[in-house]
């Protein structure tokens, strides 16, 4: 786990609202594992005060990849800034998908800008394991194919690809997955993620997904982002620390 | 001048500096840990304790305000039995001085806890939180009842020699009315401040961001709230006070001691950076050093009106 401040390298947008940033920082670069996360800070003001997290989108060499939507100030700050302006990046946080295993197809849900933590999770394993990758988002703006291999499209209104949502998608190509050889690797929005599990336990399917909690610190100590836990109803698991990547029979979603 | 004493002393309590990390913002120090150097600090404050294990509030437990934030915990913790087994070990590897916040739903559950604790020899002072806006069945009512303060004080008074410090709420008219009360029961110090109550509401939804709807405000936004409540407690009541609120930097620190604290705590910063803590003693030494102040101790309440 890293504090630096690193210099951006580029920005780009690649879709109406969404930009990947190219970062140098050899450190996080070095260390972080796919599904892990960063915590950064924008400015060195009192506003946003706080952090920011954002899946490490990709690693190349010695460079980070974010994929980021302009959803508030925070954002906005971080789109405009210029080539070698640099960010205070805390990271890398989390625990990260298990991508080893007896599995020999890797399914990738990726829900609207859920699609962040995959470029890398694809560079990982896609000499290893067969990949096959569901996108889907509200609108084709929303469906976010960066990074990805082997990709069938869904949106809710039919603007891409299959119409309805990316679970759906995914129940309409079943009879070409064989489940006892596939492990599924999601993220997304909750109602998406609620869906999967369902479908996921009806089908005896394994599945792991990455969470998202409005948090401060990023590493457990303020406590700020509980997850239900199904094992234990006494206490909350913490997206920051015990995730945000939780076997999806281990949460209530 | 190159030596500068940078160490406080809050009732009997002796720190190597004024550097304490806020209840809440540092865990039980594992955390932590990984980032600062805990030898080096004046003292740590555990997360509130409570006498059985706490779930705390379901999310969203955090919203980002204008310059601060707000939070509903809800005293999670994992309560003094696992506190004693399972975090004293690895506290006990350290020598910073270890303030044990406690948090309670009733006068007999303060005192248990206290009672429990204080043969525990790694604890140094006891933080009584009687002022936690997040809880719907204690804190606050404890906090804006000046009587309740004082029995509180003086029944935990009564079951430990340990130096009893108590966290004052900021939502009350009068702070040094309930500074006094803990003096006279026996208090050895005051906190101030915790948190400010506040909400925030979604525009779309028309519903609040936070689960419990109302929260606990802090950050820079509180700042000059709580050196205004430190200054009132300063100027009208002798007793030890250790300043929170909004703390991001040395300057702030000073300002604190200035206008009356002892020490401070520093809470929402170790969120944002928790390698701030380290850098503000260093640079309150330079700042002596700078300014020929030969122990900073001396600053506190200094303040010229």
């Amino acid at each position: 786990m890293f504090i630096v401040n690193s210099p951006i390298v580029e920005t780009k947008q690649v879709h109406e609202n969404i930009f990947i940033q190219k970062i140098h920082s050899p450190e996080v670069a070095q260390s972080a594992k796919p599904g892990q996360f960063l915590n950064i800070r924008v400015s060195e003001n009192t506003f946003p005060l706080l952090r920011r997290p954002f899946s490490v989108c990709d690693v190349e060499g010695e460079n980070i990849y974010l994929m980021f939507n302009i959803l508030g100030e925070g954002t906005k700050m971080l789109a405009r800034k210029n080539n070698g302006e640099t960010i205070d990046i805390l990271g890398p946080l989390g625990n990260g998908f298990n991508l080893d295993g007896k599995y020999e197809t890797a399914i990738i849900i990726a829900g609207g800008l859920g699609a962040a933590p995959f470029p890398f999770v694809t560079r990982a394993i896609k000499n290893k394991k067969n990949i096959l990758t569901f996108v889907g988002g509200r609108t084709e703006q929303d469906v976010v194919t960066y990074g990805l291999e082997n990709y069938v499209l869904s949106s809710d209104d039919g603007s891409v690809g299959f119409k309805g949502n990316v679970v759906q998608s995914l129940e309409q190509d079943l009879e070409r997955i064989n489940i006892s050889k596939s492990k599924v690797f999601a993220c997304g929005p909750n109602a998406m993620l609620r869906a999967l599990k369902d479908f996921c336990i009806k089908n005896d399917l394994d599945c792991e997904v990455s969470t998202e909690c409005a948090m401060a610190c990023g590493f457990g100590i303020c406590q700020g982002c509980p997850i239900e836990s199904t094992q234990q109803s006494d206490k909350y698991l913490l997206v920051c620390k015990d995730g945000p990547v939780f076997n999806v029979k281990d949460i209530v979603i | 001048m190159s030596k500068v004493d940078l160490s406080v002393n809050i009732g009997s309590l002796k720190l190597r500096n004024p550097i304490l990390l806020a209840s809440g913002t540092v865990g039980y120090g594992n955390e932590i840990s990984e980032f600062s150097d805990l030898n080096k600090l004046g003292a740590i404050v555990t997360k509130s304790l409570s006498l059985k294990p706490r779930k705390g509030n379901p999310p969203q437990r955090i919203v980002e305000t204008p310059a601060g934030m707000l939070n509903a915990i809800g005293l999670a913790n994992v309560g003094v039995d696992e506190f004693l087994k399972e975090k004293i070990p690895f506290l006990k590897k350290y020598d910073v001085p270890l303030i044990c916040n406690i948090a309670a739903s009733s006068v007999e559950e303060y005192v248990e806890c206290t009672r429990i604790l204080t043969s525990e020899e790694t604890i140094k002072a006891f933080e009584i939180n009687v002022s936690c806006p997040n809880v719907k069945d204690g804190g606050l009512q404890f906090g804006n009842d000046i009587k309740a303060v004082g029995n509180v004080t003086a029944k935990v008074r009564a079951v430990t020699n340990k130096p009893v410090i108590i966290k004052l709420s900021p939502n009350v008219s009068y702070i040094f009315e309930f500074a006094q009360v803990v003096k006279d029961s026996g208090g050895d110090a005051v906190s101030a401040i915790n948190t400010l109550v506040g909400t925030s509401f979604n525009i779309f939804t028309k519903k609040p961001k936070i689960f419990n709807i109302n929260g606990g405000l802090s950050g820079p936004a509180i700042k000059p709230v709580a050196l205004a409540k430190v200054l009132e407690i300063s100027r009208k009541v002798d007793i030890p006070i250790i300043g929170i609120g909004g703390i991001m930097n040395w300057k702030d620190v000073i300002e604190f001691m200035i206008v009356g604290a002892s020490a401070v705590q520093i809470g929402t910063l170790n969120f944002i950076d928790p390698t701030a803590p380290e850098k503000i003693i260093k640079e309150l030494e330079d700042y002596c050093i700078a300014n020929k102040v030969e122990k900073l101790s001396n600053l506190t309440a200094s303040y010229i009106i």
